[in-house]
């Protein structure tokens, strides 16, 4: 495992960062937006074991922190599929630019 | 080239491509099913790198939990066998012109930095040392942030019921 630089992890996952913003931009769907958020979250957990593994090897806070994100993350997505469904039952869409109740 | 590199390019090469699906496929059933191969890939990068605990998180939480609750929320919302629409062009452009600068720049920067490790002892990822890191009396532990996020979980689980919860007919 030590044969494989830190820089390359850290490519992969800034790659997948940005392939999750892409998709939180373009995409209009909820759910799917919501599927970008994830691999975003997911590319900032891999960036902190790969930071604790090979810089401060000798206390394991970024892996504690990436247990904390993980959980946070399926309570976010939890609350967020609940606003959908809702969202869903009021306008029988889960477009983004269908919810437009406020705007008038 | 060792085992272990040619492991990480491979499940690198997977994650990307699985990823890269997920934001540009056309059905939601099938953009929520490459979320998954990607979160299995990054369950095997955390494997490789020898962080079992990790891996074991990642799959109970990401691929057994938040992934069965997306799909259930496409079944739920969707009449899924329909493609979501084509974004507009200028967003597409924007976005794309966006999200290459920034990644351009970002691997401009990591190519040049040079890291410095601040030891050099061998990391010990186990389950005991996580433990005592996680719940115990020492000062430098993370119990307060642990129990708060019990208690959040706790909180989003009771918004969720009454977020979703069905109005009763005389309410509405």
């Amino acid at each position: 495992m030590s044969g494989i630089p830190l820089t390359h992890i850290i490519i992969v996952s800034s790659l997948l960062f940005f392939i999750g913003a892409y998709g939180f931009l373009t995409r209009r769907n909820l759910i799917a937006m919501l599927m970008s958020v994830e691999l975003m979250l997911n590319s900032v957990n891999i960036n902190f074991i790969a930071f604790n593994k090979y810089l401060f090897p000798d206390n394991l806070d970024g892996l504690v922190y990436t247990v904390f994100i993980i959980a946070i993350a399926a309570a976010e997505a939890a609350v967020a599929i609940a606003i959908i469904i809702n969202l869903f039952r009021n306008t029988r869409s889960i477009d983004a630019e269908d919810a437009d109740q406020l705007k008038n | 080239m060792e085992t272990s590199a040619l492991s990480f390019y491979l499940i690198s090469a997977f994650i990307l491509i699985t990823g890269l699906l997920t934001v540009f496929t056309k059905k939601l059933f099938r953009a929520a099913i490459w979320l998954l191969s990607s979160l299995i890939g990054i369950a095997a990068l955390y494997f490789v790198m020898e962080v079992d605990f990790a891996a074991a998180v990642q799959i109970i939480v990401y691929v057994g939990g938040i992934v069965v609750l997306i799909i259930f929320s496409i079944f739920l919302t969707n009449n899924e066998g329909v493609s979501m629409p084509e974004p507009l062009s200028k967003r597409k452009i924007f976005s794309a012109l966006a999200v290459l600068c920034g990644a351009g720049y970002t691997v401009m920067l990591l190519d040049q930095h040079v890291w410095m490790a601040h030891s050099a002892n061998a990391y010990d990822p186990s389950v005991k040392k996580i433990g005592y890191l996680l719940v115990s009396n020492s000062p430098d532990s993370y119990v307060l942030p642990f129990e708060v996020v019990s208690i959040l979980l706790l909180a989003a689980m009771i918004g969720c019921i009454v977020i979703a919860i069905k109005a009763r007919p005389e309410e509405k």
